[in-house]
């Protein structure tokens, strides 16, 4: 479903991926672990066209390529890539202060075959419906996560890039999300997902890339992801 | 009293007229539109040209001058503007800057710089009794209309479509743009609506102001203190701004003329020091 060919990203001088190569397959999970400043936030900005190019930051430059269902996105703006199904969580969670819950939820036009209903959104968010004429930002950071995964589920997109979804919410968000996220999976949609809470990762996703200093260093299962678990927290310092 | 807070209303509606369109312009396109003022002249002139040389009426300019200007900004903006926004905004603030002072060179070595007359409309003539004072029909008029003009842009910014996404492009365009709308399809159409607002407040101003090249320079230094007090890039600010202004100035006038040129910018240091970020610059609001 992706294909990322050796991608390569920069910020002036600074160089922040080195050839990343990653493939996701339709329906699966995959997560992306490391450590801060790894380049974990640059990579998921690049697959949305967001580094360098006329749309990017001007200082940022990208090579290599990058595919999607089959189709070179690599020259594609990021309203164009949103267009063909890619939904995009940013690690801010990206809530608009101006708008209210609900056109939060409206904003992005519905992209995929089935778009999900409101009524479908309301159903699996119930709170974003209690508040849904509140201002965006007035809902905890938990209720934004909420809404930031709501916003790109209802466009219908077929491949969600999720950064740290669950990073400084309590325990039971982070179930909550994990449970959308496997309910989610089993409706066919695939999940990129950024996550340095390793032992969660492993109860959501299927494979797991470890990236380091802009290099993918190891592919993980689940089962080495568990047996390492100790090991991988403390190289990721938590 | 009464009367003179009327007349600072009526001065007010064109701060808001003007300042709306900066806002919008610098919310979407995050460029200080120096330009402003010489559209609002332009607009003015626009009317005294088709009324003394076409024989064309006030309300046939009402309607042709903004969609004229508008369309200008529209060329403005794809051949020059969004060319120099991913570069240093400088860039922008000196272009902007450049045309203005071009736009009103032109302007005056054409006409000069004394005053054109421009009668006002013959339905428009009259005065209209408000009960407690009798007030002249036109400036009723351009209170009215600007204050339904506003009212207009404020209903489709806060309850269309297009008003959501040009608030959420002025919030974060980056986000908005990864969120699968275009955005720079929308920018252009912003700025001239923008452009076109201050060619129609130029239009309102030809009949009760002096029409010379100066005009828009002389005013729009109060309403980029307008825009300011009201919070940069709010639209509800710099409208309630626009007329509190007037209304600041015009009974400044009144009680303390000495006073009257300087009291909008003691305000607006008040208004800073007081709330940095305007009257209305919250961002955790609905706009
Ligand atoms: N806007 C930026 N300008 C310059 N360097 C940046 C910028 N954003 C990130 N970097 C650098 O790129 C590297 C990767 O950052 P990032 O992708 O945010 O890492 P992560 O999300 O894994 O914590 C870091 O070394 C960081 O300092
Ligand atoms: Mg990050």
């Amino acid at each position: 479903m992706l294909k990322v060919d050796r991608l390569s990203a920069w910020y002036g001088e600074a160089r922040a991926l080195r050839e990343v190569s990653i493939q996701i397959d339709e329906g699966e999970i995959v997560t992306l672990v490391g450590r801060n400043g790894a380049g974990k936030t640059t990579l998921l900005r690049c697959l949305m066209g967001l580094h360098g190019g006329s749309y990017g930051n001007s200082y940022g430059k990208t090579s290599g390529t990058v595919s999607f269902l089959d189709a070179d996105i690599t020259r594609l703006g990021p309203h164009r890539r949103a267009r063909r199904g890619l939904g995009y969580v940013p690690d801010d969670r990206g809530v608009y202060a101006t708008l209210s819950v609900e056109e939060n939820l409206l904003l992005p036009p519905a992209v995929g075959p089935d778009p999900w209903p409101m009524e479908r959104v309301y159903e699996t968010f119930p709170l974003l419906r209690e508040r849904r004429r509140f201002p965006g930002t007035r809902l905890s950071g938990g209720e934004q996560q909420m809404l930031a995964l709501a916003r790109v589920l209802r466009t219908g997109a077929r491949l969600l890039l999720c950064d740290e979804p669950t990073e400084g919410l309590s325990p039971l968000i982070v179930q909550q999300i994990g449970d959308i996220l496997r309910e989610v999976k089993s409706a066919g949609v695939t999940v990129l997902l950024i996550e340095q809470n390793v032992h969660f990762a492993a109860t959501v996703a299927d494979r797991h890339y470890l990236l380091a200093e802009g290099r993918i260093v190891e592919s993980m299962d689940n089962e080495e992801v568990r047996a390492r678990e100790h090991e991988l927290l403390e190289y990721l310092g938590i | 009293m009464l009367q003179q807070a009327f007349n600072g209303l009526v001065g007010g509606a064109f701060y808001a007229l003007l300042a709306l369109g900066l806002a919008v312009i610098f919310g979407m396109l995050n460029v200080v539109n120096f330009a402003h003022g010489a559209c609002y002249m332009l607009g003015a002139f626009g009317a005294f040209v088709l009324l003394d040389s076409f024989g064309v009426n006030f309300w046939v300019a009402l309607g042709l001058v903004p969609v004229v200007l508008g369309l200008a900004g529209v060329v403005v903006e794809r051949l020059f503007i969004r060319r120099l926004t991913p570069l240093d905004p400088l860039y922008n603030f000196l272009f902007t800057f450049g045309l203005a002072l071009i736009l009103q060179d032109l302007v005056k070595r054409q006409y000069g710089v004394q005053s054109q007359p421009y009668p006002r409309p013959s339905q428009l003539t009259g005065s209209i009794n408000l009960g407690l004072f009798e007030y002249p029909a036109y400036q009723v008029f351009v209170l009215v209309t600007s204050l339904v003009l506003c009212g207009g842009v404020w209903l489709v910014l806060t309850r269309t479509r297009v008003g959501m996404i040009v608030r959420a492009a002025t919030e974060r365009p980056e986000l908005t743009r990864a969120l699968g709308i275009d955005v720079a399809r929308w920018v252009t159409p912003v700025f001239g609506f923008g452009i076109a607002l201050a060619g129609f407040a130029g239009v309102l101003a030809a009949p009760m102001r002096a029409v010379n090249p100066l005009m828009g320079a002389d005013l729009i230094i109060t309403v980029f203190a307008v825009v300011v007090i009201g919070g940069l890039g709010s639209v509800f600010g710099s409208v309630t701004a626009g007329f509190l202004i007037g209304l600041v100035s015009a009974l400044g006038n009144y009680y303390a003329p000495a006073l009257s040129q300087t009291l909008v910018f003691i305000l607006m240091a008040v208004v800073l020091l007081w709330r940095p970020a305007g009257l209305f610059g919250r961002p955790e609001e609905v706009l």
